[in-house]
């Protein structure tokens, strides 16, 4: 096997870990504070959809990302609602955001669009387009670094940098800023926030709100740069494996990085089963290639490999005694 | 905290739930363009209005009452299985080889061994998950979602594989006659009238019933029950009790697999027949609306059952004649579970306040 | 000119749902004093502070802060008037560092380091300032509780409190530790702060403050000059009547050995050796008593004796060897060896409070014959046994379909130890069975474990009360640090002596 495929698959490693990585991120924000969501998915979903049709119906890939960004806040409000305000199960509302998000895009897509619930075809600039870092073409024929430079660095959209950019932005939030200490005390005993003077509600919703936005642009970059459009279900499941990156990484930003990392490495390998077969000279089933970053999860959960601990108020809605 | 009669803890605040998602789902319709009236009454008709109707209502009501009831029998222990869907696609996988391996002489044999093959597997796939919660402390919403998906690349990596059929489609062989289990209409029809005709509803919706007696005697009558109530309240009481924790975990676990496995008799042995990929369709998760709705008693799940199934039908008819697509199911399902799961403060707090301030105004006056 | 109070609480109320916490309150705190405020479980002084600290919203009343209104609908506005509050229960997050847990909520800027810096240093001055040494790197779930509470006490100082409220803060300490906390107070006094004491413990209110004020059942129904009171005076104003902590009980006539403690050992989940080479007999007829602070291993002996903490060692019951770690480690087993056990937190433990008191009446012996018929349980019976044991343990109301939860604290103790002397045990294990039960409960339940005791069972107490095991007990045992610190008898011995072996002091190491 040649350099370019090792450098091909890689790179689609990056472009698949992308969503992953802003899903975990945004899990991570919500987690940390103590409120756990399954509902990363449907987030996910909805802001694909509306990115997908505003950018349509602009032609502005950004104005979507705006849209898919205000979809996904609007399910985190409704989130925070049922598990800060009015301190329901957080398991069960994350559930039903799942569901609302995947009825509602198929309805309202039918409805506007009429395509069997998809959106048309995006094209121009109503699509991220990939970005060519400078003297990438420049550089291309040094041996080994410059094709490194051009394939896997180099030619991505802007929404993968950001995505990037987001791994040490959240580290140095979550442990060098004010808002960090509180936002980890907050998800380990909110009434020690609570009694220093601040207010653990407003805390909870700043992270839900983090996590709306982290979740849209995952979402968006589904429909408008990974993708051309919005299809049904398009998520695919990405938001649970992110929720499982996360256990997977023990809710620390770099370690989501590289959890996250895995697990689009695994996804770039089920789409090319000769890249495995030509490496280990036998044929790897796709469906195992799918369902690994599972059972790595089960694995890290049963504790086999070291003890995934999470926030410890985490899922629990903070009620003053009594 | 006593304020609130029973009855408005297990009647009024469902039914409010319910209004408001009814009434968020009207203003969905309205918002796409439609009529919710008129959808509800299309619904109503092509659910209710018929035995063709029912046939299916019935039909889906069958695997919700069984889905419902796997999670109601794990919520009393205080456990959230949300991986009924995954249960019951292995629950299929155990009828299929039960109804394809073994030559039953009568469907009544064949319906109880593909019961039996149906909770044995499906158990057994809630049966990991309970482990690494009882003994490793992990965490069974997420172990079980993770399990759902593996079971759905298991029986993907199977069907287009060792069972799949001759043919292009992922399924297994058309299971034999003797295993066929008999329809409503087989059953119903009374010389040239015949009812039902052509719906799927099977005996298998006697037995959900009968599994909703099962249920309620095991809560409320056995010892079992009690011990898994006890651990639902409160872990620290049962551990001084003598119960264990362990047993409790792996045995309401295994029980809420089984019931969820057993969904498979109905769409797996009485209605395809077959298993083809993708046979759940999503009941495993409706299960949670249903026993929340239901409160987790059985009655309350048959009844929240035949409601989503009357909505699943009524569903279907409304994307054959109008407009609006099949998802809007999706989207009411959503909003029962937000509103009688999540949100249920949000109705339980006020009413609670009435209560007590009505009682304050009787004492008062007393 | 006469100076205005620090404090001044103007008619607070305050509900809980149906029960009325607080009614009607008004105090007043002089600055540059130390304000005991004393009264029952349950009396509502923890609700009053809590709502003088903004952590509970008043339904009615006003505050004043030296003199000025002020309102205080959270935590913030009562640190921004200047007070501070160690709560019984600490609030700090346990696995961040001292530093950070000072820092929290206190912090300078957007960004930590600078004020992780200065906090350093301020910390350093405090703690040479009160005797208040703590390692600020430490992380809070590695240090002792007696540290911890030194920590939430300089967060409060770190936030400048001038009023500093403490809720009950002996209760985890020994009485050395206690000591050093009350000389802490002093020089904060000195210093010109105004502190507010919480107790039970009239010992605590006589030593150390120098105005007091009695709470009984969410009323204040007193404020006097400590030197112008006496204990008695104020025990009395506590309960509204007087009481007599005095059991009448017979000599014990004292049989063969039923249970028989060797080498006990434990050690929890985190690994922490709670109990250490316990040796102990119980013989029919008698009551063990033991004492210490709570926290000193008395739990996890009662746990490992009721079944659900695993042990090593050897625990003979009627002469027979129970097993410690096995199959037959549990509730259950025990039960069948003729041990009841009262636990010491009879709503998260001895009840399950969503239970009806039908339901809770066969608790733990629910798998019995008796309560069976067929592959059912046998309800009827059950509710007729129920009816019968609430007629002689006199639970009010006798209604067995009540839910546990709406019974008061002295009636669900009842129903417990309805349940668990009626099995005619030979061997009761009680854990602090007054705990949070009204006077009059109190009697009956003393008069019950006599009772028992009489018919030549044997009692195993645990009680943090001192004067309960004095009462009650025919020979006392000290526990301290998971061990046992000695025996004494009950007329040969003091509150004094048991203090100090309490506090894991022999009368050696005193002189």
């Amino acid at each position: 096997m040649d350099l370019l495929t090792l450098l091909q698959v890689f790179d689609s490693t990056v472009r698949l870990a992308t969503p992953l990585l802003l899903a975990c991120l945004a899990g991570l924000f919500s987690e940390r504070a103590g409120i756990f969501d399954i509902g990363l998915e449907g987030k996910m979903l909805a802001a694909a959809f509306l990115s997908a049709a505003v950018a349509y119906t602009t032609g502005s890939a950004w104005v979507g990302l705006g849209a898919g960004i205000m979809a996904s806040l609007a399910l985190s409000g409704i989130h925070g609602l049922a598990s800060i305000t009015f301190r329901g199960n957080q398991l069960i509302s994350g559930v039903a955001i799942n569901f609302l998000a995947a009825g509602l895009t198929v309805v309202v897509a039918q409805s506007w669009f009429g395509q069997g619930g998809r959106t048309p075809q995006l094209t121009g600039s109503a699509r991220f387009e990939p970005i060519t870092l400078p003297f990438a073409e420049a550089l291309r024929d040094i041996p080994v670094l410059g094709p490194i430079y051009y394939e896997l660095f180099s030619g991505h959209t802007a929404l993968v940098y950001i995505a990037l950019i987001f791994v040490p932005l959240t580290w140095w939030v979550l442990y060098s800023t004010r808002f960090g200490l509180r936002l980890r005390a907050v998800g380990e005993n909110p009434a020690a926030v609570d009694t220093a003077g601040i207010s653990v509600v407003g805390l909870r919703y700043t992270a839900v709100v983090i996590c709306g936005v982290l979740c849209g642009i995952a979402g968006a970059y589904l429909a408008t740069a990974l993708q051309a459009s919005f299809v049904k279900d398009m998520s695919a499941g990405r938001g649970y494996i992110a929720l499982a990156a996360l256990i997977f990484a023990k809710w620390r930003p770099w370690a989501a990085l590289y959890a996250c990392l895995l697990f689009g490495f695994l996804q770039a390998l089920a789409l090319r089963p000769d890249v495995i077969q030509s490496v280990l000279g036998f044929k790897v089933n796709a469906q195992l290639l799918d369902v690994l970053p599972y059972i790595l999860t089960v694995i890290i959960l049963a504790g086999f490999v070291g003890k995934a601990i999470p926030p410890r108020a985490g899922g629990e809605p903070y009620v003053k005694e009594r | 905290m006593d304020g609130m009669p029973k009855w408005a803890d297990v009647v009024l605040i469902p039914l409010i739930s319910l209004i408001l998602a009814a009434i968020l789902s009207a203003l969905v319709i309205l918002a796409i363009g439609e009529s919710p009236i008129e959808a509800l009454m299309l619904m109503i008709d092509g659910a209710l209005g018929s035995t063709y109707g029912w046939g299916y209502t019935l039909y889906y009501a069958t695997n919700f009452i069984f889905t419902g009831l796997a999670v109601s029998v794990a919520f009393h222990a205080r456990m959230f299985n949300i991986g009924g869907e995954g249960q019951a696609m292995i629950g299929g996988l155990g009828v299929a080889l039960f109804c394809l391996y073994i030559p039953w002489p009568h469907w009544s044999l064949a319906l109880l061994g593909g019961t039996l093959g149906a909770a044995v597997f499906g158990a057994a796939w809630a049966m990991i998950p309970a482990y690494l919660q009882a003994k490793r402390g992990s965490h069974i919403v997420i172990t079980t979602i993770m399990f759902n998906f593996i079971a759905a690349a298991l029986l993907n990596y199977l069907l287009i594989g060792a069972l799949k059929a001759k043919g292009m489609e992922p399924a297994t062989e058309k299971f034999r006659e003797t295993t066929h289990l008999p329809s409503f209409q087989d059953m119903f029809s009374f010389g040239e009238t015949a009812l039902f005709r052509g719906t799927p509803a099977n005996v298998s919706f006697f037995v959900a019933i009968l599994a909703c007696f099962a249920v309620w005697a095991l809560i409320w009558k056995t010892k079992l029950g009690y011990e898994i109530r006890a651990y639902g309240h409160s872990e620290s009481a049962a551990k001084y009790a003598g119960i264990s924790p362990t047993k409790i975990i792996m045995i309401s676990m295994l029980i809420s697999g089984g019931l969820a496995g057993m969904m498979a008799i109905n769409n797996v042995q009485g209605e395809a027949e077959r298993l083809v990929l993708n046979a759940v369709e999503g009941a495993g998760f409706i299960g949670i609306a249903v026993a929340l709705m239901g409160r987790s008693h059985p009655f309350g799940v048959f009844l929240a059952a035949i409601l989503f199934g009357f909505l699943y039908q009524g569903g279907a008819e409304l994307a054959l004649w109008t407009k609006i697509p099949r998802e809007m199911i999706v989207v009411i399902q959503a909003l029962v579970i937000l509103f009688t799961g999540a949100l249920d403060d949000m109705v339980r707090a006020p009413l609670e306040r009435m209560f007590l301030a009505a009682q304050r105004r009787k004492k008062g006056a007393a | 000119m006469t100076t205005a109070p620090a404090i001044e609480l103007k008619g607070i109320s305050k509900s809980f749902g149906p029960v009325q916490a607080n009614k009607d309150i008004s105090i007043r705190v002089m600055p540059g004093t130390i304000h005991g405020i004393i009264g029952e479980n349950g009396a509502g002084k923890s609700t009053l502070m809590s709502i003088l600290y903004g952590f509970y919203k008043a339904d009615a009343g006003e505050v004043f802060i030296s003199g000025t209104k002020t309102a205080i609908p959270d935590s913030q506005a009562a640190i921004a008037a200047g007070i501070g509050m160690v709560f019984q229960h600490f609030k700090l997050v346990e696995n961040f560092t001292v530093l950070e847990n000072i820092v929290l909520g206190a912090e300078d800027s957007g960004l930590l380091r600078p004020s992780l810096a200065r906090a350093r240093k301020e910390l350093k001055a405090l703690a040479d300032e009160y005797e208040l040494n703590v390692d600020p790197d430490a992380v809070v779930e590695d240090i002792g509780v007696g540290m911890q509470q030194r920590v939430e006490i300089l967060k409060a100082l770190y936030r400048r409190a001038d009023i500093l409220i403490l809720d009950e803060p002996t209760g985890v300490l020994t009485p050395a530790e206690a000591d050093h906390l009350f000389r802490i107070l002093e020089n904060l006094k000195r210093e010109g702060k105004t502190i507010i004491l919480i107790t039970h413990k009239l010992r605590e209110i006589m030593d150390t403050t120098d105005t007091v004020s009695v709470m009984r059942r969410g009323e204040m129904t007193a404020t006097v000059k400590t030197a112008d009171t006496s204990p008695a005076e104020l025990a009395e104003l506590m309960v509204g009547r007087k009481v007599l902590l005095q059991v009448d009980k017979k000599p014990a006539r004292v049989g063969d050995v039923i249970l028989d403690v060797q080498n006990l050992n434990v050690t929890d989940d985190k690994g922490v050796h709670r109990v250490k080479d316990v040796n102990l007999t119980v013989r029919a007829g008698e009551i063990l008593g033991i004492a210490g602070v709570s926290g000193n291993g008395q739990s996890e002996l009662l746990e490992v004796l009721g079944g659900y903490e695993k042990a090593t060692g050897t625990i003979t019951v009627n002469g027979v060897k129970i097993d410690l770690t096995g199959a037959k480690s549990d509730g259950r087993s025990r039960r069948a060896r003729g041990i009841a056990h009262v636990p010491e937190d009879r709503q998260r433990e001895g009840l399950i409070m969503d239970y009806h008191a039908w339901e809770n009446v066969a608790f733990g012996y629910h798998h019995e014959p008796k309560f069976q018929r067929g592959m059912f349980m046998d309800n009827a019976a059950i509710k007729a046994d129920t009816v019968a044991k609430m007629e002689r343990f006199d639970v009010r109301p006798p209604d067995p379909r009540l839910e546990a939860k709406s019974f008061s604290g002295g009636n669900q103790q009842k129903i417990v130890l309805a349940r668990e002397i009626e099995r005619n045990p030979d061997l009761l294990l009680i854990g602090q069975p007054t705990r949070g039960v009204d006077i009059g409960a109190i009697e009956f339940i003393h008069q019950q474990i006599v009772a028992l005791r009489d018919q030549g069972k044997a009692i195993l107490l645990v009680s943090v009360e001192l004067e309960e095991i004095l009462a009650l007990s025919d020979r006392i045992a000290v526990m301290f640090d998971g061990r046992m610190m000695g025996e004494r008898l009950p007329d040969q011995t003091d509150e004094k002596e048991l203090g100090m072996l309490m506090a894991g002091m022999t009368k050696e190491d005193a002189a």
